[in-house]
C-alpha cells in the first residue's frame, strides 16, 4: 500500500508545483548614481517574461524612452528620471509583490502597468494605500476604475489609480457593431478564457451583438493552459456560426483561431486588444487573414502626435517593437513626469514632502497633448479619449480598418 | 450535422500524445517506483531538439519529407542524453534514499530545465513556431483530419509495436522485466539492472520525443512551459492505465483523452450543466473520470504488473 500513498503525495506535490510555475527572474533596472539633483524613479510593472512579454516589453521600453526624453529636454528643473522595471509574468500575485516592492523604494513617484486586468486588481489597494499614482496604459476592464456595479451605479475605486486605455465598456459594443454593420456577421460563437479581461469583453460584446439584433449560437471558455482546442473548433463548425468572437489574449488566441481554421469553419475570429499583437499572426498562421481585432485608440503610426514618438523610439535602439501599447505607455509615463513637475513647481523647485499625494492630485488634472492624443483623466481615472480602431490581418500583417468611437 | 465521428477523433489525438508521453512516466515507475516529474521536460526537450535540427542544422527551405525523420532523430536524441544524464546525475545518487528524496529532485530539475531552456534557447521566451506539414487537410467522410495529425496517427500505433515488441521477446525487455519484478533478485540471475534502468529512462525519453514532434506538427509552436501541463496529464493517464503498465499507458491516455473531449463538446448540453461544461472545466471532468476509476480499481485500467514491494 505504501506505493499508493506515495502517489497520492505525488498528486498533492504535483498541485504544489502547479503553483511554483510563475517563479523566474525579475531584472529590475539600473540605478544610476545620483549626480546632483534630485533622481524620482518611475515604476514599471508588466509581463517582461512569458507568453506576453511582447506587450509588456513595449511597456518597459516605452516608459524608458518617456524617462530618457524628459532627462535629455531637462523638462523638470533638477529632477532626473529613472526607471524600475519588474517583471509580473501576468500573474496576479507576482503584481502584488511588485506593488510592494515598489512602494518600499521611496524614490518611486509613480508607476506604469501593469497589462493585465487581473492582475490591476491585486495591485491597486497597495499602490492607494501608499499614495502612489499608478496608470496602466493596457488595462481594459471597466470595473478597475468604476466598480463591480459599473453597469448600473458607477463608482471611483481609488483615487491612485488611472488609466490611458479605453474600456471594455466601449471596446465590446464597439465590436459588436463593427460585426454586424460592417462585416455583416449576424451569428456568432463567443468564447473566453475567464480570466477579468477576457470575460468582461466577451460579456460586453454579447450583450451588444444580441441588442443590435445578432445571435449567439454558441459560448464556451477555454482553459488558458491547453493548447489543444480542437474540440472547440469541431463545436464552432457545427454550430453555424459566421463569426467567432474570443475574450482573451493571443497565446491563446492564435493556436484557437488556427485550429477553428483547420477543423474547417473558415470564418474570422474577432477579438480586442489583448489579441492585437503580431503575434496572433505568427501563432495563428497563414489562415488567419481576415481575423479582426479592437484596439484602443487610433494607430499609433497614423498620428501626427506620434511620428516624434516612433522616430524617437528607433533612434533609442530598443530590441523590442514597441507593441500595441507603446504609445500608450509613453503618455502614462509623460502624465506622471508631469505630475512631478508641477509637484515640484508648486514647492519652489524641490520636491515636496509628501511628494506622492501631490503628484497623484496632479495627474488627475494633468492635460497634455500626447502621443495618442489629448491626455486627460475623468472623474473615475478613465482616459478621456475614447477612440478605437478595429485591425485586419492582412498579409501577415495587422492593417487599419476603422477608428471610431463607441457612442451607444 | 453530427458531431461526434470528429470528436471522437479529436479525443483519440489528444489521447495518443497522452500516451506517448506517459509510457515514461509508467516504465520508470515500474522498474525503479520513481514518479519522474522532470518527464514532461523531457517531452519538451525534445520538442527544442527536433527545432534545432530544423532551425540550424538543415539548410533553409528544406522539404519536410526530407527534415521530418531527421528533425524526429534530434528530439529523440536530445530527450534521450537529457533523460540518461538526469538519471546518472540526479537520481543514481539517491537511488538508496528515501523515496522522497529522489521525487522532489524530481520536481527541481523540472523546473531546472524548464528554466535552462527558458534562458539559454534562442528566442525561447516567447512560443516558437515549429515547421508545418504542407497540405491541406484531409476529409474522411465528416471527419476532417490534420495532415500534421498524419503524423501522429501513424507514430503512435508503430511506436506501441515496437515497445512491445521490445519488451516481449528481446533480452534487454526481458531483463526489464525481471528487474521490474525483484530487482534483487534480477541482479542475483546476473541482469546488470544499473543498464537496465538506464534503458527504461532512454526509452521512456524517446517516446516522449516522438509525441513532441506531434506536438509541434500539430499545434505549431513549441515553448519553455509545453512539457508541464502535459506531463501532468500523461501522468494522469499512466496512473489511470495501471501505473507500471506500458499497455496501461497507452490506454489510460487515450481515455483521459477522449473523456476531455468529451466532456468539452456535451458537458454543457446536459440540461443544468451548462455552466459546468465547455473546455475549461474538461480537466474536472477528466479528474473526476480518474477518482471513480480508482474509486473501483485502485489497480488501473489495467492494473499494475509489478509486484506491490512494501
Amino acid at each position: 500500500m505504501r506505493q499508493r500513498s506515495l502517489i497520492a503525495i505525488t498528486a498533492a506535490l504535483a498541485a504544489g508545483a502547479l503553483t511554483l510555475t510563475a517563479c523566474g527572474s525579475r531584472d529590475s533596472g539600473d540605478k544610476g548614481s545620483d549626480s546632483g539633483g534630485t533622481t524620482v524613479v518611475i515604476g514599471v510593472d508588466a509581463p517582461l517574461t512569458g507568453d506576453l512579454s511582447a506587450l509588456g516589453l513595449g511597456i518597459k521600453n516605452s516608459v524608458d524612452l518617456a524617462a530618457k526624453t524628459a532627462n535629455k529636454k531637462n523638462y523638470v528643473d533638477g529632477v532626473k528620471f529613472e526607471i524600475k522595471a519588474l517583471d509580473d509574468q501576468a500573474q496576479p500575485s507576482s503584481g502584488q509583490q511588485n506593488a510592494s516592492t515598489l512602494v518600499a523604494d521611496k524614490d518611486v513617484l509613480g508607476v506604469v502597468g501593469p497589462l493585465n486586468s487581473s492582475v490591476a486588481e491585486s495591485m491597486q489597494k497597495v499602490f492607494d494605500d501608499a499614495k502612489l499614482v499608478q496608470i496602466s496604459p493596457a488595462n481594459t476592464g471597466p470595473a478597475l476604475t468604476q466598480g463591480a456595479n459599473w453597469q448600473t451605479k458607477k463608482e471611483r475605486q481609488y483615487k491612485s489609480y488611472f488609466r490611458t486605455a479605453t474600456t471594455d465598456a466601449i471596446q465590446g459594443p464597439f465590436a459588436a457593431q463593427y460585426v454586424f454593420n460592417d462585416a455583416k456577421k449576424k451569428k456568432v460563437f463567443v468564447i473566453d478564457d475567464k480570466k477579468t479581461y477576457g470575460a468582461g469583453l466577451a460579456s460586453t460584446f454579447t450583450a451588444e451583438f444580441k441588442k443590435i439584433g445578432g445571435q449567439v449560437v454558441g459560448t464556451d471558455h477555454i482553459d488558458p493552459d491547453t493548447k489543444d482546442f480542437s474540440a472547440v473548433a469541431t463545436k464552432v463548425k457545427n454550430s453555424g456560426a459566421d463569426v467567432v468572437y474570443y475574450g482573451g489574449e493571443y497565446p491563446q488566441a492564435g493556436p484557437l483561431s488556427k485550429q477553428i481554421k483547420a477543423s474547417g469553419a473558415k470564418i474570422p475570429v474577432v477579438g480586442g486588444d489583448g489579441i492585437y499583437d503580431p503575434t496572433f499572426i505568427k501563432l495563428a498562421g497563414a489562415n488567419s487573414a481576415g481575423d479582426l481585432a479592437t484596439s484602443v485608440g487610433a494607430p499609433v503610426e497614423t498620428l501626427a502626435s506620434a511620428k516624434q514618438f516612433v522616430a524617437d523610439y528607433k533612434a533609442g535602439g530598443y530590441k523590442e517593437e514597441y507593441a500595441a501599447y507603446g504609445g500608450y505607455s509613453y503618455d502614462a509615463a509623460w502624465a506622471i513626469i508631469e505630475g512631478v513637475k508641477k509637484a515640484v513647481e508648486d514647492n519652489d523647485g524641490k520636491l515636496p514632502d509628501d511628494a506622492r499625494a501631490k503628484v497623484t492630485a496632479a495627474v488627475q488634472n494633468v492635460s497634455f497633448d500626447g502621443v495618442t492624443g489629448k491626455v486627460s483623466f475623468d472623474e473615475f481615472g478613465d482616459a478621456t479619449n475614447k477612440q478605437l480602431t478595429v485591425y485586419a490581418v492582412e498579409n501577415g500583417a495587422w492593417k487599419a480598418v476603422k477608428s471610431g468611437t463607441f457612442t451607444g | 450535422m453530427n458531431e461526434l465521428p470528429q470528436q471522437l477523433v479529436n479525443g483519440l489525438l489528444l489521447g495518443s500524445m497522452y500516451g506517448l508521453v506517459a509510457i515514461g512516466y509508467t516504465m520508470v515507475y515500474g522498474i525503479v517506483q520513481l514518479i519522474n516529474f522532470a518527464h514532461g521536460e523531457i517531452f519538451m526537450i525534445g520538442g527544442f531538439g527536433a527545432l534545432t535540427v530544423y532551425l540550424y542544422v538543415l539548410p533553409d527551405g528544406t522539404s519536410m519529407w526530407v527534415a521530418l525523420p531527421l528533425m524526429l532523430v534530434g528530439a529523440v536524441i536530445a530527450a534521450v542524453l537529457v533523460a540518461v544524464g538526469a538519471e546518472r546525475f540526479a537520481y543514481r545518487p539517491l537511488r538508496t534514499a528515501p523515496r522522497l528524496a529522489p521525487l522532489i529532485t524530481a520536481i527541481g530539475l523540472s523546473l531546472a530545465l524548464q528554466q535552462a531552456v527558458w534562458a539559454w534557447y534562442p528566442g525561447a521566451k516567447e512560443s516558437i513556431n515549429f515547421p508545418e506539414i504542407a497540405g491541406g487537410p484531409f476529409e474522411i467522410g465528416s471527419v476532417t483530419i490534420q495532415t500534421g495529425d498524419v503524423f501522429l496517427i501513424v507514430a503512435a500505433p508503430i511506436s506501441m509495436a515496437i515497445l512491445a515488441y521490445f519488451v516481449m521477446k528481446t533480452r534487454t525487455g526481458r531483463g526489464m522485466q525481471a528487474t521490474a519484478q525483484d530487482p534483487d533478485t534480477a541482479k542475483l540471475m546476473g541482469i546488470n539492472t544499473d543498464r537496465i534502468i538506464v534503458v527504461a529512462f532512454a526509452l521512456g525519453a524517446a517516446f516522449a520525443a516522438v509525441g513532441a514532434v506531434a506536438y509541434g506538427l500539430k499545434y505549431g509552436q513549441v515553448q519553455f512551459r509545453m512539457g508541464f501541463i502535459l506531463g501532468l496529464k500523461a501522468f494522469t493517464a499512466a496512473v489511470l492505465g495501471g501505473i507500471g503498465n506500458i499497455y496501461g499507458a497507452m490506454i489510460g491516455g487515450l481515455v483521459l483523452g477522449l473523456a476531455e473531449t468529451m466532456a468539452t463538446a456535451y458537458i454543457a448540453d446536459i440540461p443544468g450543466f451548462d455552466q459546468l461544461g465547455g473546455q475549461s472545466w474538461a480537466n474536472v471532468w477528466a479528474f473526476v473520470l480518474l477518482i471513480l476509476v480508482l474509486l473501483f480499481r485502485p489497480q488501473g485500467l489495467l492494473g499494475e504488473r509489478v509486484a506491490d514491494r512494501a
